[in-house]
């Protein structure tokens, strides 16, 4: 049985996610019930994906440490670590 | 009611418009484009008195604050995102540090606040370690260029200003000439085949005012100088002041037509970062060029090290009108009685727009009533005229 | 090293012309912002093992099968049943790959490029290799721009609820990841392309509440020989509409979406009929449940890269494209472009585009034809006919032109910069602003992290539709008529690249020089 240890999932905000191999981390949150995973800068509006091919960027995500990364063009790595995103993912 | 055509509706012939409005002038402003759809939404907003040297166009600088600050109390702060940023010039090396010292020092007697800065890092926390040390200036502004022209013109339409966009002046039919007699209006030959009469035609097209100078036989040497600024994804206020290095001064004062870069950083109230600047001369070629892009990126990160992981979102370019002695030409020009420049600003036309405007107001009040010879008053609100008058070109226009 | 042939772009355009061109001997460098071949048309799963169970309920059961080449370790999953002419896709990879195992093409995978520029007679594209986090440039003597398009979207009051997606977002996460993205699915919109998202969604397992065309397909009639024309085309529509019977998907012609709702996550949707004149019929509008909406409206080609360089454009139904000669030419040499960054029109033209493109180089680099006389007539006579059959989609599809009385002044226009519509309302009718550069400009439409890609269209409708009302509402303004209204956007750096992934890449040229 996988998909509960680190080796098939990474982890969203300390809670394991299950993927499957050659799934985008946006892919893998969304067959997780997660629909978002940012809070816009102005609005503090929920944000997932939309386009879903790399145009409107409004997937953006922290992954492994670095913000304002395409949810939908990253693939998901086992033991990687994916946090939420606040607004422009910068701290002034 | 005389007439007052402005040909140009950027930042510079807003100002004009808005200042010959408020003075009673029938104004109507021409443009063949849209409103601030050249240069003027091409740069960073820039109100700088931190780069000019002592000098008639410190002086211009010096008043046109104050007339930014007014014009913030009456149209709105908001309105034109006026922004008392400041600015902060730094110097990576000690004998860059001591040109720098020295600039100031001669800024300072003509009554410039600027501030020497031994911990950069207490202003700006994200620059990078190890730099020499620079001057900080408090009287930097920055507005939002396409704003404050809109801003400015919604002002001078609400005194009654007319404006029409998407039609050109071609040149003028009749009533031109030296020999035209004082108080005869000049009759404008439009680009939609219609005419209009003008009592005074302001040349406020920047760039391309030596074109429409052509057009009225009025040479003025203006040239138009290419400048990138990059724009980053959003970051928030990482970047408090205007930063600039201290080479800024002298690329601005080059004459050289070569590629010349050199580092300004600051933030913007959307959060993106602007950086700036490059200048070179080659027509109004707009080409994109990935080598100024680099080179400008890589300046911005050597000053600031966290931009590396930010991404640059945008680019855009424009053409900074340049006059050869860097001054902008500003006053009636002899050869057709009736014709005002306001042109040549290059990369200073958003801070010195409104003194601009509030001269040529003058010149014209002063010209137009009088009925006499159109002769600038010489001095204004602290300003030296004769330092922008058109006639400084004479010998080598007619050369 | 500079490449013969410089393509940016691997879906059918690109593909088939790298293959054509390494088939008649030149030397191919082939780069994508995907992590392989295929394009969105052609999408599938990234490289990776197979999965020995599904970890959702949403995902289908695995793992299909990819073409042997493009296999990685273990192999992939895979989904060749949501896939159309498969036997081509395998076709050209196969050649690409030779041309790679021979040493004639290079591939770059996962490179954003974001600028294209002339390098001495030839071209250099720079691109942002996302994996190594550097700036790489790709040369080639000749350059062919296959960028392909992307979704049309338009805002209506919750379009930014998680769970809306555009209808080409659906169709990515279920080709491309398994992944059916919502249990009760609405699809909206116009075009064909809504059928085969909601036959491939219902085919694993969610359940499509409705699919909402704004058009009427029985428009089709009046374009009666453009699609006969196209047999193929009208077998691919059956095919869908009866996978939409056997799935018992309703179809509701003349229907749109003017609303969604949802605390933090799309609810429920409220769709209305649409009238004669493109207008929402008050009245009629009914409230659906649902935990996924997918909006299409039709493609807007992707032109970035081909404006910069100062290619002539002109006004399509789908927005601004490229404008190419018989051979596929742009207006500045040694260009060309193919596929739907010319207008849009569907694989089997992008594939005919990058063919006849190809043909072109060869001749022009000095190589003797691989196709004959009779390929090459076949090729155009394809090309005009799904040309025109697009045409005739074009027409029958059109946006409702009455889609913007659905929003009121808060919904978000541009997603990036969350500008309200009342701010686009305002810069247009009371600032007089003429076209979507100078809404961009007073409102900040457009000034965000897609720049504006998502938001044109919508943009460039608000200023002809309230701008014609602005100038009776301002008579102090004498306005242009239109401004620059359809000059395309320029955007100059097509995709964001980092600063110091830039500033890396100057060290770079200056210790090349």
């Amino acid at each position: 049985m996988r998909g509960a240890d680190d080796t098939t999932t990474f982890q969203f905000d300390g809670e394991p996610i299950a993927f499957r191999a050659g799934q985008s981390v946006g892919a893998a949150l969304i067959a997780a019930g997660r629909l978002s995973w940012r809070t816009t800068r102005v609005g503090e509006r929920p944000r997932g994906i939309f386009c879903g091919i790399g145009v409107c960027f409004d997937c953006l995500v922290v992954v492994d440490g670095r913000p304002n990364q395409r949810a939908c063009l990253t693939p998901a790595l086992a033991g990687m670590t994916i946090s939420t995103q606040s607004g422009t993912g910068w701290t002034p | 009611m005389s007439r007052v055509v402005v040909v140009g509706a950027g930042i510079v012939g807003a100002a004009c418009a808005y200042y010959a409005a408020r003075a009673e002038w029938d104004v109507v402003v021409i443009e063949r484009d849209q409103v601030a759809s050249g240069t003027t939404s091409r740069g960073e907003g820039n109100l700088l008195v931190s780069d000019k040297g002592a000098g008639p166009e410190l002086d211009l600088m010096r008043l046109s604050r104050r007339l930014w600050l007014e014009l913030a109390d009456e149209l709105g702060r908001d309105e034109l995102e006026l922004d008392e940023k400041g600015g902060l010039v730094v110097a990576s090396m000690p004998d860059s540090l001591a040109a720098l010292t020295e600039f100031a020092e001669g800024q300072r007697s003509a009554g410039v606040v600027a501030q020497p800065v031994e911990d950069l890092r207490s202003l700006e926390p994200q620059l990078a370690p190890g730099l020499a040390g620079g001057v900080f200036y408090p009287e930097d502004l920055q507005v939002q260029p396409v704003l404050a022209t809109q801003a400015l013109l919604a002002a001078a339409i609400a005194r009654g200003a007319e404006l029409r966009c998407g039609t050109e002046v071609l040149g003028f039919t009749s009533g031109g000439g030296g020999d035209r007699p004082i108080g005869r209006p000049l009759r404008l030959r439009l680009g939609d085949g219609s005419t209009i009469d003008a009592d005074a035609v302001v040349n406020a097209a920047g760039p391309w005012g030596s074109l429409l100078g052509d057009a009225f036989a009025a040479p003025v040497p203006v040239l138009p100088r290419r400048g990138f600024v990059l724009v980053t994804a959003p970051v928030g206020p990482r970047v408090r002041h205007k930063v600039y290095a201290a080479d800024y001064v002298a690329n601005v004062s080059s004459g050289d037509a070569g590629l010349q870069t050199s580092c300004v950083v600051e933030g913007t109230r959307g959060g993106t970062i602007l950086i700036g600047a490059s200048r070179e001369r080659v027509g109004f070629d707009d080409t994109l060029d990935p080598l100024v892009v680099r080179r400008l990126a890589a300046q911005a990160c050597a000053l600031f090290p966290f931009l590396r992981e930010v991404p640059l979102m945008r680019t855009y370019r424009g053409f900074r009108p340049y006059c050869p002695d860097h001054l902008p030409v500003i006053g009636p020009d002899r050869r057709v009685p009736g014709l005002v420049h306001a042109v040549g600003h290059e990369g200073a036309g958003i801070g010195l727009a409104p003194a601009t405007g509030h001269l040529v107001t003058a010149m014209i009040s002063g010209a137009l009533r009088s009925r006499r010879d159109p002769r600038s008053p010489d001095v204004l609100d602290g300003v030296d005229a004769r330092a922008f008058a058109p006639e400084r070109f004479a010998s080598a226009v007619t050369s | 090293m500079t490449a013969d042939v410089l393509i940016i772009g691997a879906g059918p355009a690109g593909l088939a012309c790298a293959a054509t061109v390494l088939a008649g001997g030149l030397a191919v460098e082939l780069v994508d912002a995907g992590h392989g071949p295929g394009g969105q048309y052609w999408r599938h799963p990234a490289p990776g093992s197979p999965p020995d169970s599904a970890p959702g309920g949403g995902t289908p059961p695995g793992p299909l099968r990819l073409p042997r080449g493009l296999r990685g370790r273990g192999g992939h999953p895979a989904s060749d049943d949501l896939h159309h002419d498969l036997g081509t896709y395998r076709a050209l990879v196969a050649r690409l790959e030779e041309g790679v195992a021979v040493g004639r093409a290079v591939t770059r995978f996962g490179h954003d490029v974001w600028s294209l520029t002339r390098d001495g007679d030839g071209w250099v594209a720079a691109s942002h290799d996302r994996g190594a986090g550097t700036e790489r440039r790709s040369r080639g003597r000749v350059a062919v721009i296959a960028t392909g398009a992307h979704d049309v979207a338009l805002p209506f009051p919750g379009w930014d609820l998680p769970g809306v997606f555009t209808a080409g977002a659906l169709q990515a996460l279920l080709k491309g990841n398994g992944v059916v993205a919502g249990r009760r699915v609405l699809i909206a919109g116009t075009g064909p392309f809504l059928l085969p998202v909601a036959t491939g969604l219902a085919r694993y397992g969610a359940q499509v509440v409705g699919i909402h065309e704004a058009g009427d397909p029985r428009d089709w009639a009046a374009h009666a020989p453009a699609v006969a024309q196209n047999a193929g085309k009208v077998w691919e529509g059956l095919t869908y509409a009866a996978g939409l019977a056997r799935h018992r998907v309703p179809v509701h012609p003349r229907s749109m979406v003017v609303a969604a709702r949802g605390a933090g996550r799309v609810q429920s949707v409220t769709v209305a009929g649409v009238s004669e004149t493109g207008e929402p019929v008050a009245g009629s509008e009914r409230d659906i449940e649902v935990d996924a909406l997918g909006v299409g409206w039709g493609f807007s080609p992707v032109i970035d890269l081909a404006v910069t360089v100062g290619c002539r454009t002109s006004m399509s139904w789908s927005g601004p494209v490229v404008e190419v000669d018989d051979d596929q030419r742009a207006s500045v040499p040694r260009l060309f472009v193919a596929g739907e960054t010319t207008g849009v029109g569907g694989a089997t033209l992008a594939l005919r585009e990058g063919e006849l493109a190809a043909h072109r180089i060869l001749a022009d680099l000095g190589r003797p034809p691989v196709s004959t006389e009779a390929r090459l007539l076949r090729l155009r006579v394809d090309r005009s006919r799904h040309k025109a059959f697009a045409a005739a989609m074009a027409d029958a599809h059109p946006i409702p032109a009455g889609w913007a009385s659905t929003l009121v002044s808060e919904t978000v226009v541009c997603r990036c910069e969350e500008v309200p519509y009342a701010a686009v309302r305002r810069a247009v009718v009371e600032e007089g602003a003429g076209d979507v550069r100078q809404v961009k400009q007073l409102t900040r439409a457009g000034m965000g992290w897609c720049q504006g890609r998502v938001c044109e269209p919508a943009c460039r409708g608000l200023v002809r539709s309230l701008g014609a009302r602005s100038v009776a509402e301002q008579p102090g303004q004498v306005r242009s008529k239109g401004g620059r209204g359809d000059a395309p956007t320029e955007r100059l750096v097509a995709l964001p690249i980092p600063l110091g992934a830039l500033a890396d890449g100057e060290v770079v040229e200056r210790s090349a020089m």
